[in-house]
């Protein structure tokens, strides 16, 4: 759930490889298998803040950074984790591309020391492609910890490339990588890098065709490599060569010659593409086993017992489950509990600060409108989000990228793979629903970790019904107001976190239950094969998840809560003071919506401030408030009794509250993640049907608790 | 037990069994992601534990650990002995 403007923003829907800008600077890719440490490599050497976090596939799309080492600047490219570049997937072939037809000037590939052989499929993949390559061999501490000693020298001399150890997440390990790359990119170096030998008939049919490519201009693509895959007749990177190539290239006379003389070669040994295409594999895998044999000593103990230990008691039959539930409350409880005096502390020196700004302009000579525009309708509301949301961001976030951090999250989408089967979907959109709970378009954008496209389609098309942070403020403000009294004590804060986490499972249910309905009807499909890792729990970095969690998350949410509130505080503020017949437009709007609101137990106002929020969800709130006070009475809207008397006032009960928070768990989804939707799925049919579903599931729910509240009350 | 075959599969082991891969009967783009996570014949496969539901069943392989699901993992057979 990497939250920042990156993920988010529009920089994070680019599908492509980035482009090289600037023809003086060198650029590094960085390739590696998912969850191998890539981002936190990138992160040592671009001093950069790139989110990371314990769980393969977190990098969706590649990022780009500046590294400066020996006075000479860098430009690095963070491609996304992937097993192979025989591209199966969306990231593999973003990955593929950028090394084949981006042409950088060296690529780092980073390795996890404590599954060396699996990783060393990807270095000698990427060898065939370009020898201007440098191994890093990262987490080397957890391979020490482990008992697993590599010879680094040995491994050095067996592929032919320079190789570091290292351990990024210290500080300064990742250095002694850039001095590496330096030396493969010196033109008149002479790279002996490792070839893997194929099959004795695979190498006969690749002479002629190698000579034959050779005598052609392959724009700095290994012939060797060119010649494997022209064999394998992949379809999609056939399409990529010619572009890259010009479509005339494969219709040379003399290679045509020579892919008709291997491919009879293949065919009278009964290698037919398919079978090629093992052969290759297997080949990679088994020179990948041999060097790994000659470097590697350990003690067969890659998964240590103590994660042994760890994986039976969250994954078990008995227990799985529970720890989930008890983890979710737990998290809500902290939460909730410890939010609660700061924001009365943040509350009362903002809005402190709210007499000495209207002193300030009053005595400046400010006219009273542009007094009334700026304080009452600009600060008050921003202040309001600050002092309710900081706090409970502030707690939530850490403990959340914690759990991130130490690799709680696969085992998560573990747990419920079953379940989701049964929706007919796939097991990681529990990552994906996941990062919901931070932001959803960052939930949207991570669900191209979903290779089956109808499955991805799913998980983009539900992922509004897990509560963004945005909406944990309304949520948790409502509970605290209508359901658990104000005031204080320990049962009430445990009280309050199991609501919040009952509403939580409704999302989560109705998340199920609408992936469930849509794999039945228009996504109709059997869930597709899928394979999930399980990292090693790693022992979390508490400064880093503070300061990253701080800095990216909840300055992030919160800036683009603020920059949504102040603005709409404005419109707000002239919709009440505007008037058309001595009503003002306010009043107007909200007695126009108040007749549908009603059937659904809210009223115009609610209404009209879920619609005014749709830039962001976290101004519902305070619109509320400033509705019902720009109306009415002007009292102190800081204390949760003052909101109290003042929801009371305006009509609420506790039907109303909890219509709210319904209607608040399931309507459209905010400006943000529609576009984000739009740019995704790319069609208008989707995106709006991303919209209607939750809400007329919200609309449903909020009646029928209307109906039945009506009856009892 | 693969229904086609009549052989073990990856499906059959349970938490704590070890066995090497014989063959793999999966096809198509899954077949390439799982010999790319280097289970090809003679691949040592260590079933370490199945999820609260019984389904995915998570293995070690190759010093990684990897959840497949019943359905796929049934089309990967075993031996219990490494062929000499």
């Amino acid at each position: 759930m990497g939250l920042t403007h990156r993920s988010t923003g529009s920089r994070a829907l680019g599908r492509h490889a980035p482009r090289r800008t600037d023809p003086g600077q060198k650029v590094i890719a960085l390739a590696g298998n998912p969850n191998v440490g890539k981002s936190t490599v990138f992160n040592a050497l671009t001093g950069m803040k790139q989110h990371t976090g314990n769980w393969p596939g977190k990098t969706v799309t590649s990022a780009e950074g500046v590294c400066t080492y020996g006075g000479r600047q860098y430009r690095l490219v963070d491609l996304p984790g992937t097993y192979s570049l025989m591209a199966h997937s969306a990231e593999e072939e973003v990955a593929r591309n950028f090394l084949c037809f981006s042409a950088p000037d060296a690529v780092c590939v980073v390795c996890d020391a404590t599954c060396l052989e699996r990783n060393l499929n990807l270095v000698l993949q990427t060898l065939e492609i370009t020898p201007r390559t440098v191994v890093c061999v990262n987490l080397m501490d957890e391979a020490h910890r482990l008992h697993i000693r590599i010879d680094l020298a040995a491994l050095q001399r067996q592929l032919g490339v320079p190789v570091a150890g290292c351990s990024a997440r210290r500080k300064g390990s990742a250095a002694k990588i850039a001095a590496l790359w330096e030396q493969v990119m010196e033109p008149d170096t002479a790279l002996t890098s490792t070839v893997v030998r194929y099959p004795d008939t695979v190498e006969a049919a690749l002479r002629p065709l190698c000579a034959a490519l050779r005598r052609l201009d392959c724009q700095g693509l290994s012939p060797r490599w060119l010649a494997l895959r022209l064999l394998e007749q992949d379809g999609s990177l056939l399409e990529e060569l010619d572009r890259y190539l010009g479509a005339g290239f494969r219709q040379d006379a003399g290679l045509f010659l020579a892919m008709q003389q291997a491919e009879k070669t293949l065919a009278e040994a009964g290698i037919s593409p398919e079978v090629l295409k093992d052969l290759i594999v297997t080949a990679l895998m088994q020179t990948a086993e041999a060097i790994a044999a000659a470097v590697v000593t350990d003690e067969g103990k890659h998964y240590s017992a103590a994660d042994r230990r760890l994986d039976r008691i969250l994954t078990s039959r008995r227990t799985g489950y529970p720890i989930m539930l008890a983890l979710l409350a737990f998290i809500f409880w902290l939460t909730l509990s410890g939010a609660n005096l700061p924001s009365q502390l943040l509350a009362d020196g903002l809005f402190g600060l709210q007499d000495r700004l209207s002193t300030l302009l009053l005595h400046a000579g400010a006219p009273l409108w542009l007094h009334d525009a700026l304080v009452l309708g600009i600060y008050r509301v921003a202040a309001w989000v600050v002092s309710v949301m900081l706090p409970p961001m502030a707690i939530f976030f850490p403990l959340f990228t914690l759990l991130e951090d130490i690799g709680y999250l696969p085992r998560v989408a573990y747990n419920l793979d079953k379940p989701l089967k049964r929706c007919g979907a796939c097991g990681k959109q529990a990552l994906t629903i996941c990062m919901g709970f931070g932001c959803n378009a960052a939930g949207v954008v991570g669900c191209r970790i979903i290779d089956s496209p109808r499955e991805r389609l799913l998980a983009i098309l539900t992922n509004n019904f897990v509560p963004c942070n945005g909406r944990f403020p309304t949520l948790v403000n409502l509970i605290l107001i209508f359901f658990v009294g104000t005031a204080g004590g320990a049962g009430r804060s445990v009280l309050s976190a199991l609501m919040l986490t009952g509403i939580i499972l409704l999302g989560i249910l109705a998340t199920f239950g609408m992936t469930k309905l849509l794999s039945r009807t228009l996504l109709r499909g059997v869930p597709s094969s899928f394979t999930l890792e399980l990292p090693p729990f790693r022992r979390p970095q508490v400064g880093q998840v503070l300061l990253r969690s701080v800095c990216d998350r909840t300055l992030f949410v919160l800036g683009r809560a603020v920059t949504a509130a102040a603005p709409a505080g404005l419109l707000l503020w002239l919709m009440a003071n505007l008037t058309v017949d001595g009503c003002s437009l306010l009043s107007l709007c909200a007695a126009f919506l108040d007749p549908f609101a009603r059937l659904m137990g809210l009223d115009g106002v609610i209404l009209i401030a879920f619609i005014l929020g749709l830039p962001a969800n976290e101004i519902v709130i305070p619109i509320i408030l400033m509705a019902y006070l720009s109306q009415g009475t002007l009292q102190d809207p800081t204390s949760l009794t003052a909101m109290r008397e003042l929801f009371l006032a305006n009509g609420w009960s506790s039907v109303t509250a909890l219509c709210t928070m319904l209607f608040s768990l399931m309507h459209w989804p905010c400006a943000t993640t529609l576009i984000t939707i739009k740019k995704e799925t790319g069609s208008r049919k989707w995106t709006a049907l991303a919209a209607v579903l939750p809400t007329l599931c919200g609309m449903a729910a909020c009646m029928l608790v209307n109906a039945v509240g009506s009856l009892f009350l | 037990m693969n229904a086609m075959t009549n052989q073990l599969s990856l499906n059959d082991m349970i938490p704590g069994e070890a066995a090497f891969v014989s063959d793999l009967l999966t096809t198509g783009s899954m077949r390439r992601r799982l010999l790319d996570l280097g289970l090809i014949r003679d691949t040592r496969v260590e079933c370490l534990g199945q999820s609260p539901g019984g389904d995915p069943k998570a293995y070690l392989i190759r010093g990684a650990v990897i959840a497949i699901r019943s359905e796929d993992s049934r089309d990967i057979l075993i031996r219990r002995r490494r062929e000499d």
